[in-house]
Parts: structure tokens; C-alpha cells; sequence
């Protein structure tokens, strides 16, 4: 494929959406697919077959639409008169797709008694680069993601940009990592860019792992092609010919689709040799995880892709320097790679003007636990999280109390109350004990224990835990042997010293970033719910009245059946 | 090589460039605990025991994997260190089960050993007890994995001197487990070449020959070194 040809083909899919009569998108993403999605885009399309609309009806599967608590979801789009006209239909059941062809698709008179408003907060508060996509496109077809301007980044950079020039732009950009840490992107770049080696490589980190969270899986999931360019122009800027996505195993839609990418790419020379008839060459090869957490830690990933048992070895040398087979490596996050093409198409300067002054751009977040509105979103950097959480996530179900939410899965901590008003930006997150971290954003109300959920993130380290270095091997399941003790009334106030002492260990002496923030959930509850972990030790009572008090192993004889009862000796 | 002036402690001090700071620790009679290192080996990172800081980063680095640079200013016995170091060693000494008193390698260990030096009289942990086999079906040697720290010294010797790869780990966390080929007996290894080398490097009673007592072992381990600087200067070839 040529540019000439890119640009004709993506003029002919958009006047192809325009002239139709109607656009329909199904939400084709895990979410609702797993509520039936698919079988509802079969029945449309019979259903709109046999009302003869056929010709005239563009029916497609897209990426997630967002409002996962309401699948199955359809978004109607039609263009008239320069702009595009827009309806989602939420809970979809195959009662419902007979009336919306018949009166809907057929007689141009929408149901408004299915409609969800689309001026909610939900939509409104938002903003979107990275799940733009999303409702525009089917991710299985290359030609929608080229009428969506797709690839046209990359045509631009081989054809008019130098490698440094996409260095520049993304430097100026000011888009720092997604995967959570938060570092610059455009510097990591021209570090890789400058070392020195026979061969570099590319690597996006799709190995997503944190409990509650689902942005990557979407955006794999959604817009596969979106990160094939961004990894192209990574690899262009930094002078890789071969890059490696890392997926995790438990991705099967995310993995199928990232090959029906690849092969349609490949196809059409928009990777492999000689890509848009420029001299740059790059190929794109899948490496699926087992699910290890670790792994996505980036020399554990790198020990993976390399074929060895996934552990973490010290650093430096970084990966930018010393990575795959030793030679320099790039390694960045998807959310990361899926901003890149949209900061290349509209410049460093468009990005930057989005955000704070040092969070720029938007983050998406996967909305799970106590709130309304669970799903994905995507908002500017900046937004408060009481907007984020009551505004765009409708606040908590069945009239209860907000009492904490918790970002950055196992490597965060919980943001209590006082805190609601915090722009979401990484220092604000640091500042009060928390982190960015990949995006899950986990809400609970007055019906959780701190105690507990601090026990339910420390299991989930002890078990991730690699088991190279001793601190963390051994440090995580000491923690976790003390919590069990205070969330079952039988701990002591020295118990809550040492399980102090332990999280100052673990954080200053791990090896790698499992080890050193496995304390962020124990540390950031206790900073903000110190007399919840007093309660259980001093008056043995659980104030959430989660925790059942008694020595967890007397209570292995009782007659009743007990939670944990296969850990009693 | 060139040289390079660094500060530990307070006091300057020269070293060649291709040393790590361990070696230079060692070489000005500063002694770190180390479990996972030895010398011949690809060092590791993993027992965290040889950690210092080191003055300009927040972050503490391991001195056996840690290149030194033009003055570097390390501290390796601050107030936190020792510490920390202690709490390390009563972590392993809670983890599985190690008895010296009933062990074969009673005072020969190099575990029991540090436990002395950092004054570790007590374990405030809770000890995990957990439930681990012991593999004696090798006709000289037994695993006994109560023992094991997991320094992975015994799967390192295997792979990079005996170029056997009988050993390696299996599992996550606190369930890890050297195994002998894909998690068979050691004693059906068809990997195995029986040399011992594994024995000789163990630092504690997790690898022990049958039908010695403790006063008898010895560990030889000077082995390892003459087989790297042999290897590296190619020293065969005249």
C-alpha cells in the first residue's frame, strides 16, 4: 500500500458511513459479550435483513462502549447535515431489536423508552483519545480503522518525519507512562533512540494483572490497529525493525483479535518490509503470557519473552539500555502506545494543552466495586475524583456511604473522603499516599473493611510474589499471617508494630516493584484507618461487620462451615 | 582498566573499574552477609542481605551487582541496614523449618553463621512450618528441602559449571521449589551427572552427602573459581 492509496481508501470508508442510512454499532467487547452480545448482532442483522434494510444499514461489532453495568449496548449513528446524530440503546434483548429496526431503523422514530440519555455526566465529563474508536469502529475490519484516519500517523512519519522528529513530538507532548509509574515517554524514547546496538527492540506490556482492572483489555480488545501504529512509530523513532506485545494468556478475545490485526496489516504492507513503500521495515509478534502478575513487571516480562522463568533481576542496567537479548529496548504500557498515534497525527502541542502542567493528556479507568456506573472511561487529567466517581460514575448504589476508592490495584492505596476533591494527576496520587497505577479504580462504601480489603490485597501479593528475593517471599506472607490475625480478633498491638516494621522492609529492600509497594494497600489503610485496625485489636469487633472474630483455627471444629477452612492445619 | 576512587564508610578507597562493590568491600576487610552470592557465580540479587546505600540515591542497591563509578560514596552498616539485614535472616529462619541443633550441618552453615554475626538471638516472626519433602533417592546426596532458602546457587552451578541444568525452581512465593529436572526424583535424573558440585555450593543442610556427620562436612568451594578464571583466560589452550 502506498500513502495515495491509504488516503483514498480511508476517503472511501468515511463517505461510505456517511451515505448510509444508519451506522449501528454493538458493543463487541468482553463485557457485553459475555451478556450476549453477539447473538443480538446476529439477530439485527436478520432482523434487518428481512426488513429489507440491508443495503442501506452498516452493522458492525465495536469496542466497549463504556456503560458495561447496561450491556448489551448499541449505538445508532446517522449523518445528516454535517454532523453525526447518536443513540445508545442499553440492556439490549432480542424483544427489543424487532422494535428498534422496525421503528427505529425503518420508520426513523426512535424508542425513547430504551434510550440511555446521552447527555448524562457519564458522557459529558468525558473526554476521549485513546477510545475514540470506540462505537466508530469494527475492530476486525482494517478499512474502518483507516476511515478513522487510522495509520495516517504513521504515513506522516515515514514521509515527512525524521525518527528525531517523533521523538520531539512525543517529548513535547509531555505523555508519561500509563502502565502507572509515570515516566516521561518522550524521554524514555530518545534514551533507546541513543543507545547503542546491533538491534533494538519494541515491547508493549499487555500484561494487565491488577484485580479490577480492564483498560488494556478493552483497548486490545477495541482498537487493536491503534497500538500496532503506535508501536510502529516507536519503532520508527527509535530505529527497532521487531516488536513483541505481551498479552496475557487470560485475554483470549484481546489475543484473536491482535492476530486478525497483524495479519491485516502485514497483508497490505502497513507492517513488515518496506512499510507505506518507505525503507522502514518492522514486524509485530505476539509472546502470551502464563498469569504471572510479575510479568508485567518489565525485566521479568523481558526474562519471559526470552523464553526463561519470569522473575525480575536488578536494575540498572534498564531495558532502554540492556533489554531483550541485551541490546536496547523499548517498553511501554498500551494505554502508552494507543495515545501515540493521535500525538503524532495532531502534534505534541494539541496533547499537551490537555491536562495539568505535569499530567498531560486523558487516563482511562475501569470503574469496579461499590459505584453505579461500572465500566470504562476515559477523562482528562486534572478531573477531581469526586467528579469521576459521582458525576461520571452516578456515586454509590442503594443509598450508602462513600467511604474509600482505591487506584492502583495492589500497588496503590485507598483515597478516603477528605481526599475526594484531588485533581487526578501521578503527584497529586503519590501525595496522599496512593498511585496512578494502570487505571483500576476500585470504589468501596461503608460495608467494606479496611482490614479486609487491605488482607485481600496481601494475599493477592503473597501469591503473585515470584519468590526470588527473601523480603517479598517471605515478607508478604508474614504481613499477610498478621492481618489474618487482626481480622480475626486474636493480634495484638505488637502484632500491628511488627506488621509496620515488615511494610518499611518490604518497601526500601524488595527487589523489584511487586515487593516494594505489596505495603501501599496495608500502609495507606492504616494511615487513614488506624481505628478500624484498633477495633479489631483492642474491642475484637469488625466496625463494617465483615470480619468474623475467633481464632481462625478453633473455628476449624465448629459445625459451621467457615471461609477459609482450607487453610486450617 | 581504569581506576577509580570511591568513598566507603567515610574512607577513600581504589579500585579497578570491572570490580563490583563487593568485591571491593571485601577486599578492604568489610564484611557483608551474602547468601545468594558466591564467588563464580552469575551474581543474583535475590537474598538482599549485601544491600548499602549508596549517598545521592534513595534507593538501596545490592553491592554484588553493583558496578562501581568514580566517587561513589557508600555506607554499608547504617543504623537501618543492620536492621534490616537482621530481618531478613529471621524472615528465612520463620520460613521453613531450620533446626540446628538437628541439623547435618550443624556449625558448617553459612545461614547459622550469619545469624551470629548480625546478633540475631530470637525470630519475632511467626514461624510457617511449612510441610516440605526431602529427597533422598540419590544414591549419595539428599535434598531436604526444610533447609532450602532458595539462593538458587545449586541451580546456577548446575547450569553455568557443570552445564548440566539438572536444577532449576518451580512454583511462585513460598511455595518455590528447586526440583531435579521436570519436578522428578533426584535419583531418576537422567540430567544428573552426580558431580556434587550443588552439595559443595548449598549454604546450608538443604544439599548434604549421605552418611556423614556434621563435624565431617566440609564444603569445598574454591572449585569454582579456578573453573571461571580458567574459562575466562582461556587458560586450557596453552
Amino acid at each position: 500500500m502506498t500513502g495515495e492509496e491509504l488516503l483514498a481508501a480511508a476517503e472511501k470508508e468515511q463517505a461510505a458511513r456517511r451515505q448510509a442510512k444508519y451506522c449501528v454499532a454493538v458493543c463487541a467487547a468482553a463485557g457485553c459479550h459475555s451478556l450476549g452480545s453477539t447473538s443480538i448482532r446476529e439477530i439485527f442483522q436478520k432482523a434487518v435483513n428481512e426488513a429489507g434494510l440491508g443495503e442501506q444499514i452498516l452493522l458492525y461489532g465495536t469496542g466497549c462502549l463504556g456503560l458495561c453495568h447496561a450491556g448489551p449496548l448499541v449505538e445508532i449513528q446517522r449523518y445528516r447535515e454535517d454532523s453525526w446524530e447518536r443513540w445508545l440503546y442499553h440492556h439490549v434483548n432480542e424483544g427489543m431489536v424487532a422494535e428498534i429496526v422496525r421503528h427505529h431503523l425503518g420508520g426513523d422514530q426512535p424508542l425513547a423508552q430504551f434510550l440511555y440519555p446521552l447527555d448524562d455526566p457519564f458522557f459529558r465529563s468525558q473526554y476521549k483519545i485513546v477510545l475514540e474508536n470506540a462505537g466508530r469502529i469494527n475492530p476486525e475490519r482494517l478499512e474502518d480503522y483507516i476511515g478513522a484516519d487510522g495509520y495516517s500517523a504513521l504515513w506522516k512519519a515515514v514521509s515527512e518525519m525524521t525518527p528525531m522528529d517523533v521523538v520531539r513530538e512525543v517529548t513535547q507532548s509531555g505523555l508519561r507512562g500509563r502502565g502507572g509509574g509515570g515516566y516521561p515517554t518522550g524521554l524514555k524514547w530518545s534514551t533507546v533512540a541513543k543507545s547503542k546496538g546491533s538491534r533494538k527492540f519494541v515491547v508493549c506490556n499487555a500484561d494487565e494483572g491488577d484485580p479490577g482492572a480492564f483498560m488494556d483489555r478493552s483497548i486490545l480488545e477495541g482498537d487493536p490497529h491503534r497500538i500496532l501504529e503506535g508501536m510502529a512509530l516507536a519503532a520508527y523513532a527509535i530505529g527497532a525493525e521487531q516488536g513483541y506485545i505481551y498479552v496475557r494468556g487470560e485475554y483470549p478475545m484481546a489475543i484473536s483479535r491482535l492476530k486478525t490485526a497483524i495479519r491485516q496489516a502485514e497483508k497490505v504492507q502497513l507492517l513488515g518490509n518496506r512499510i507505506l513503500e518507505s525503507a522502514f521495515n518492522f514486524r509485530v509478534d505476539l509472546r502470551i503470557g502464563a498469569g504471572a502478575f510479575v510479568c508485567g513487571e518489565e525485566t521479568a516480562l523481558i526474562g519471559s519473552i526470552e523464553g526463561n522463568r519470569g522473575t525480575p533481576r536488578p536494575r540498572p542496567p534498564f531495558p532502554a539500555e540492556k533489554g531483550l537479548w541485551d541490546m536496547p529496548t523499548l517498553i511501554n504500557n498500551v494505554e502508552t502506545f494507543a495515545n501515540v498515534p493521535a500525538i503524532v497525527r495532531n502534534g505534541g502541542q494539541w496533547f499537551s494543552r490537555i491536562g495539568t502542567e505535569k499530567s498531560k493528556g486523558t487516563k482511562v479507568f475501569a470503574l469496579a466495586g461499590k459505584i453505579v456506573h461500572t465500566g470504562l472511561i476515559e477523562v482528562p487529567m486534572g478531573i477531581s475524583l469526586r467528579q469521576v466517581i459521582f458525576d461520571i460514575g452516578g456515586g454509590i448504589p442503594d443509598g450508602k456511604q462513600f467511604k474509600a476508592a482505591q487506584t492502583g490495584g495492589p500497588s496503590g492505596g485507598c483515597i478516603p473522603l477528605p481526599h475526594l476533591d484531588l485533581p487526578i494527576d501521578y503527584e497529586s496520587l503519590i501525595k496522599v499516599g496512593s498511585m496512578m497505577g494502570s487505571g483500576g479504580l476500585i470504589v468501596m462504601d461503608e460495608t467494606s473493611c479496611m482490614v479486609d480489603v487491605a488482607r485481600f490485597f496481601m494475599q493477592f501479593c503473597m501469591d503473585e510474589s515470584c519468590g526470588k528475593c527473601v523480603p517479598c517471599r517471605a515478607g508478604t506472607a508474614q504481613i499477610y499471617r498478621i492481618l489474618e490475625k487482626i481480622s480475626s480478633g486474636t493480634a495484638s498491638l505488637h502484632d500491628l508494630e511488627l506488621m509496620e516494621e515488615l511494610c518499611d522492609l518490604l518497601k526500601h529492600t524488595s527487589l523489584c516493584g511487586l515487593g516494594q509497594t505489596a505495603p501501599n494497600p496495608v500502609v495507606s489503610t492504616l494511615r487513614y484507618f488506624r481505628e478500624e485496625y484498633l477495633a479489631h485489636i483492642e474491642q475484637k469487633t469488625c466496625p463494617a461487620g465483615v470480619c468474623r472474630m475467633g481464632a481462625p483455627d478453633a473455628a476449624c471444629g465448629s459445625a459451621e462451615p467457615v471461609q477459609e477452612k482450607e487453610n486450617c492445619l | 582498566m581504569s581506576v577509580k576512587t570511591l568513598m566507603i564508610n567515610g574512607q577513600m578507597v581504589s579500585a579497578s573499574e570491572d570490580q563490583t562493590l563487593l568485591d571491593v568491600l571485601r577486599e578492604n576487610g568489610i564484611e557483608l552477609p551474602t547468601l545468594c552470592h558466591l564467588d563464580g557465580l552469575t551474581p543474583i540479587g535475590a537474598c538482599r542481605l549485601c544491600l548499602v546505600e549508596l549517598a545521592g540515591s534513595n534507593k538501596l542497591h545490592p553491592a554484588c551487582m553493583t558496578r562501581i563509578t568514580e566517587g561513589m560514596e557508600v555506607t554499608t552498616h547504617s543504623e537501618r541496614l543492620v536492621k534490616y539485614r537482621r530481618m531478613i535472616l529471621e524472615l528465612l529462619f520463620a520460613e521453613r523449618n531450620h533446626f540446628c541443633s538437628i541439623c547435618v550441618i550443624n556449625g558448617q552453615c553459612d545461614l547459622q553463621q550469619m545469624g551470629y554475626d548480625v546478633g540475631m538471638d530470637h525470630v519475632r516472626f511467626e514461624y510457617q512450618c511449612p510441610a516440605v519433602e526431602v529427597d533422598a533417592s540419590h544414591e549419595r546426596f539428599i535434598m531436604d528441602h526444610n533447609r532450602c532458602v532458595l539462593c538458587t546457587r545449586c541451580v546456577r552451578v548446575c547450569h553455568e559449571m557443570e552445564g548440566a541444568h539438572t536444577r532449576d525452581v518451580m512454583g511462585r512465593g513460598g511455595s518455590s521449589r528447586i526440583i531435579t529436572d521436570l519436578n522428578q526424583l533426584w535419583g531418576k535424573s537422567g540430567s544428573c551427572t552426580g558431580c556434587g558440585k550443588c552439595v559443595q555450593v548449598c549454604p546450608t543442610g538443604a544439599l548434604f552427602e549421605k552418611g556423614r556427620s556434621a563435624a565431617e562436612v566440609v564444603k569445598q568451594r574454591d572449585f569454582l573459581v579456578y573453573i571461571k578464571t580458567a574459562r575466562e583466560k582461556h587458560l586450557w589452550i596453552q
